[in-house]
């Protein structure tokens, strides 16, 4: 099995998000699904559009432009949600992500992968893994679990209520 | 009845004068059969009517004098002198009966009975009994506790309906005594030139189960039973299995009912494999006698089914809860599919459509109660866990309580109950620790020195009541608001009632304890137990007495999983509201909504509510409607209108978590999936009353 | 609509129980106090459901008032029930050669009354 997964780890699916090319390595992703109706969830930060009806699961759903930045996704024919399964709080949590196409899934080596500029992008680095280079381009390898666990999403969720216990 | 008894005396003084007269006018005309009918039926009358309204002994004694003179009308005895002095002297005991009363066993009136049966008996020719009585009589036995299934043919005359006879209120009357298979033969019906329609032409076969005796089947026929041909077999008792052994076959039946002959039968056997086909190609029984047998065959089969789950029902089975919760999760989805259909139906208005729509909707309604009884435990097991909690916790502090339960046995959803642990356990702990005294306190205030904890559950309606009360300190509303207002919780002025004063141990940062025990009491505490206890969509209430005790009261829903809601529309936003909560529905035009937004109070009939705009509170963006939708819910005891734009209706709604990530969100408890498949979230009521009251 | 049910008997109490109990039970009922009375009120025009009528009564009996009603196509298939005692078992006979559907044993109580109207008339 270990030789399955390291060979797994090395592939990316890219997507597009306004024009820039982002990757996710591809055991972080369930599946893609076509953009359906988002049910906003009110009080929430813009970034965090709302909740999709997952084969019976209630799913949140990222704009990752929003997150990054970059003006709302807009419903487009390729605008697509990619679900993926982060951590968050050592917890294994399904999320989707919009973004404006999906396009392939690419393999790419660590050698391949170069640490994150610290300037220059419109993204903060820290939501970046390293930028790959596939043939004349270069892919922004993303770190989704930082992405969806940084500071701004913890606004949205308050520390787990837990019982006071007399040690 | 009293009215009747009444007018049966008015009557019976009327017939009795009557009959005076009568007997007086037979003592000259001894031979005139209309006097001797006069006579007769005011016997008959005062004897009949006697019994229905209650005048037993009048009934009992006048019997002895009709039959008298029945046998008088028929010729057989003579009408004497002596049985007309006979005659009234019964009279008088009649009219002595009717006015005083009395069982008419007295010696008088013992002596007249038995003149009157002496001469009865001397023109006696006939035995007067009863001969269906006699029959019934003889067949009567008793225990009759097991079902059992009975093959019954009811066989008309064509010419029953000439005395106005039905057979089909008999067939009802059958069916009511218990399950039961109703095979209608038609073979017979000729060609309509053939038709006469005042005959019957139809059978019947009645595979019935019933406890009931073969006598209470045949007094469903009491009145045709010279009418028709009925017999009565019986063909399986209930408990009489035997394992393994196939019900008899086709060709068997019918040689029992005697459809077929078994030398007709085993000719036709002979050769071929499906035999009812063969049977009727041969011509040798009807195609509907075929059919009759075979829906014995599958009546017997399914008693015997039902017969065997019985046995088994006595036994229960140990499931692992996550089998239950996977059961829970697809009646859910189920019932999602279900209001999907149900929408699709009604958009295609195709009535084959919206049949099976409305059957599948009432399947799921059954699946779905059916899978949450599953779910459902008594709560004794969690209650019976805190008395060692109780035990061990005095212990420590030097305290001595009892702990006493209530209501064990009363059931909650399987969810509720494992999430209602932790809160139980702290607030237990808190009224071992803050609410019952040391004994030496106990004792000088003049309590017992021993203290005592409930723990109470009932129903009451669609929710639990759990209730854990002490007779400890009780709470000092001064002490726990001068508490709130060094905390800075409250304004120094803020104007709370008792029970505002109780609700403070609620809030976060808020410890009643002077010093910091092991056992509860670092500032964090109650306040985690309201939010346990609302994210069950629950409601906390505190009553205290001061030096008397305190009840802490829980109210929780039954179940989580899936509740009765009402859909409502803000803007292109949909959420849903449990229904238990709502109390009505009603509507505000565009100049009592603004009214209402900027007091945050409405006005309905006459009575203030507190309101609270939804489009508002979740910035919906849009215009609200002309006319704007409340729905006034019930808020722990108090009335609240939510603004909405519209109230869609009922919604069978499966809650569904909302992800770890909205976990903060206020107002907020769950989301469900709607008929076409978009998400609605689902409100939590009191938390968004506690959070606007909070910030306004 | 409910059915409407004619009590032919003589005692106005047996009568005024049975009325009661029928109409307790949602029917219409009309009265009359022997076979002639009852006659003329079924040819009057008022359509009954079904009869219940005493044995014995002066004017003309019950098992009269049967064959009667049987001779008359509109009553030809309407239930009619007996009021009869139990020591004349003979006249049950009777009754149902003369065309009664069936009978009620007197004394009887309310329900007796009504499961046997069940009975015949569904």
């Amino acid at each position: 099995m270990a030789t399955a997964e390291s060979s797994e780890t090395n592939q990316y699916l890219t997507f597009n998000l306004d024009g820039e090319v982002f990757g996710l390595a591809i055991l972080k992703v369930r599946e893609v699904l076509d953009f359906t109706s988002i049910t906003r969830v009110p009080q929430t930060p813009a970034y965090m559009r709302g909740v999709i009806n997952l084969r019976g699961s209630v799913v949140p759903v990222m704009d990752l432009r929003l997150k990054f930045n970059m003006a709302q996704t807009e419903k487009k024919v390729n605008t697509c949600i990619i679900i993926t399964e982060v951590e968050l709080n050592g917890e294994l949590v399904v999320l989707g992500a919009l973004a404006d196409s999906v396009q392939e899934v690419v393999d790419l080596d660590s050698s391949q992968i170069e640490p994150p500029p610290h300037m220059g992008t419109r993204l903060r680095t820290e939501f970046i893994k390293g930028m790959g280079k596939h043939g004349e381009s270069f892919i922004i390898v993303l770190d989704i679990d930082r992405v969806f666990s940084s500071e701004d999403l913890a606004s949205v969720q308050a520390a787990a209520p837990q019982m006071a216990d007399p040690a | 009845m009293d009215v009747h008894a009444e007018a049966f005396k008015e009557e019976a003084y009327e017939l009795l004068t009557e009959l005076e007269t009568s007997l007086l006018e037979l003592e000259e005309r001894p031979d005139d059969s209309e006097v001797v009918g006069r006579v007769f039926r005011a016997m008959h009358t005062i004897k009949g009517s006697g019994a229905m309204f209650g005048f037993d002994a009048v009934s009992e004694f006048t019997h002895e004098v009709e039959t008298a003179f029945d046998r008088v009308r028929e010729g057989m005895i003579k009408v004497t002198p002596e049985l007309i002095s006979m005659t009234l002297q019964a009279r008088d005991k009649i009219l002595e009966l009717l006015n005083n009363g009395g069982d008419g066993k007295d010696a008088d009136a013992r002596r007249i009975v038995t003149e009157f049966q002496r001469i009865c008996c001397c023109g006696e020719t006939t035995e007067n009994v009863d001969p269906v009585a006699e029959d019934f009589g003889a067949a009567l036995h008793a225990g009759m506790e097991r079902r059992r299934t009975y093959r019954i043919r009811f066989k008309p005359v064509p010419s029953f309906f000439a005395n106005g006879s039905n057979p089909l209120p008999l067939l009802n009357e059958l069916r009511e005594m218990g399950e039961s298979t109703v095979i209608a033969h038609l073979d017979a019906i000729p060609m309509l030139a053939d038709y006469v329609p005042d005959e019957c032409y139809t059978f019947w076969d009645i595979i019935l189960t019933t406890d009931q005796d073969e006598n209470a089947i045949r007094d469903v026929f009491i009145f045709v039973e010279d009418q028709c041909e009925l017999t009565i077999d019986i063909i399986h008792v209930d408990g009489e299995l035997e394992d393994n052994e196939e019900y008899k076959r086709l060709g068997e039946i019918l040689v029992e009912r005697g459809d077929i002959s078994t030398e007709a039968l085993n000719e036709i056997i002979g050769h071929q494999p499906r035999l009812g086909e063969k049977l009727v190609a041969s011509k040798a029984v009807d195609q509907s006698m075929i059919d009759a047998a075979l829906l014995e065959q599958q009546h017997i089969a399914k008693i015997r089914e039902k017969d065997v789950q019985k046995v088994k029902a006595v036994t229960s089975i140990k499931v692992d809860s996550l089998r239950l919760d996977n059961m829970v999760d697809l009646v859910g989805e189920l019932v999602t599919v279900q209001a999907r259909l149900t929408q699709k139906a009604e958009n295609n208005q195709d009535p084959d459509l919206l049949l099976i729509a409305e059957e599948v909707e009432r399947l799921t309604t059954e699946l779905r109660d059916n899978t949450m009884s599953i779910r459902m435990l008594p709560i004794g097991s969690t209650f019976s866990k805190f008395r060692r909690l109780v035990r061990d916790l005095s212990r420590d502090l030097g305290k001595q309580i009892e702990m006493t339960t209530e209501g064990a046995e009363t059931e909650l959803d399987k969810t509720v109950i494992d999430q209602l642990n932790d809160p139980l356990v702290h607030i237990i702990r808190n009224s071992i620790d803050h609410g019952i005294e040391a004994p030496d306190v106990r004792l000088a205030n003049g309590k017992p020195k021993e203290g005592v904890i409930r723990l109470a559950a009932h129903h009451s309606g669609a929710f639990v009541l759990i209730e854990i009360s002490d007779n400890g300190a009780g709470l000092d509303p001064e002490k726990l608001r001068n508490k709130a207002v060094s905390k800075g919780l409250i304004a120094p002025d803020a104007d709370l009632s008792v029970d505002e004063c109780f609700a403070l141990i609620l809030e976060a940062g808020f410890s009643t304890a002077e010093k910091v025990t092991d056992v509860s009491g670092r500032g964090v505490g109650m306040d985690v137990v309201r939010r346990s206890i609302e994210n069950l969509r629950g409601e906390i209430g505190i009553t205290s007495k001061l030096g008397v005790g305190t009840t802490i009261t829980l109210k929780l829903p039954l179940t989580l999983a899936i509740i009765d809601g009402l859909l409502v529309q803000i803007s292109d936003d949909f959420f849903v509201i449990p229904l238990s909560m709502v109390e009505e529905c009603v509507e505000l035009s565009r100049e009592e909504a603004l009214l209402a937004k900027t007091r945050s109070m409405m006005s309905f009939r006459g009575e203030l509510f507190s309101y609270i705009s939804l489009r508002d509170s979740f910035a919906i963006p849009g215009d609200p409607p002309a006319i704007e939708r409340v729905v006034l819910a019930s808020v722990k005891g108090e009335k609240i209108g939510f603004g909405v734009d519209q109230v869609v209706g009922q919604h069978q709604t499966v809650i569904k978590t909302l992800s770890n990530v909205y976990r903060d969100v206020v107002g907020i408890s769950g989301a469900t999936i709607l008929g076409d498949g978009s998400v609605a979230l689902v409100l939590d009521v009191n938390q968004l009353v506690v959070e606007t009251t909070h910030n306004g | 609509m409910a059915k409407n049910i004619i009590t032919v008997d003589d005692s106005a109490s047996v009568r005024q129980m049975v009325s009661f109990t029928l109409k307790g039970a949602g029917y219409e009922v009309m009265e009359a106090c022997d076979g002639k009375d009852a006659l003329a009120k079924l040819s009057a025009g008022s359509k009954a459901d079904m009869v219940i009528t005493d044995l014995n009564m002066p004017n003309m009996n019950g098992i009269e008032l049967i064959k009667a009603l049987r001779a008359n196509p509109a009553y030809k298939f309407v239930p009619i029930v007996l009021l009869t005692t139990e020591s004349q078992d003979s006249k049950k006979q009777e009754g149902k050669a003369a065309g009664a559907t069936g009978w009620i044993v007197k004394p009887f109580k309310p329900d007796q009354l009504l499961s046997v109207i069940k009975k015949v008339l569904g």
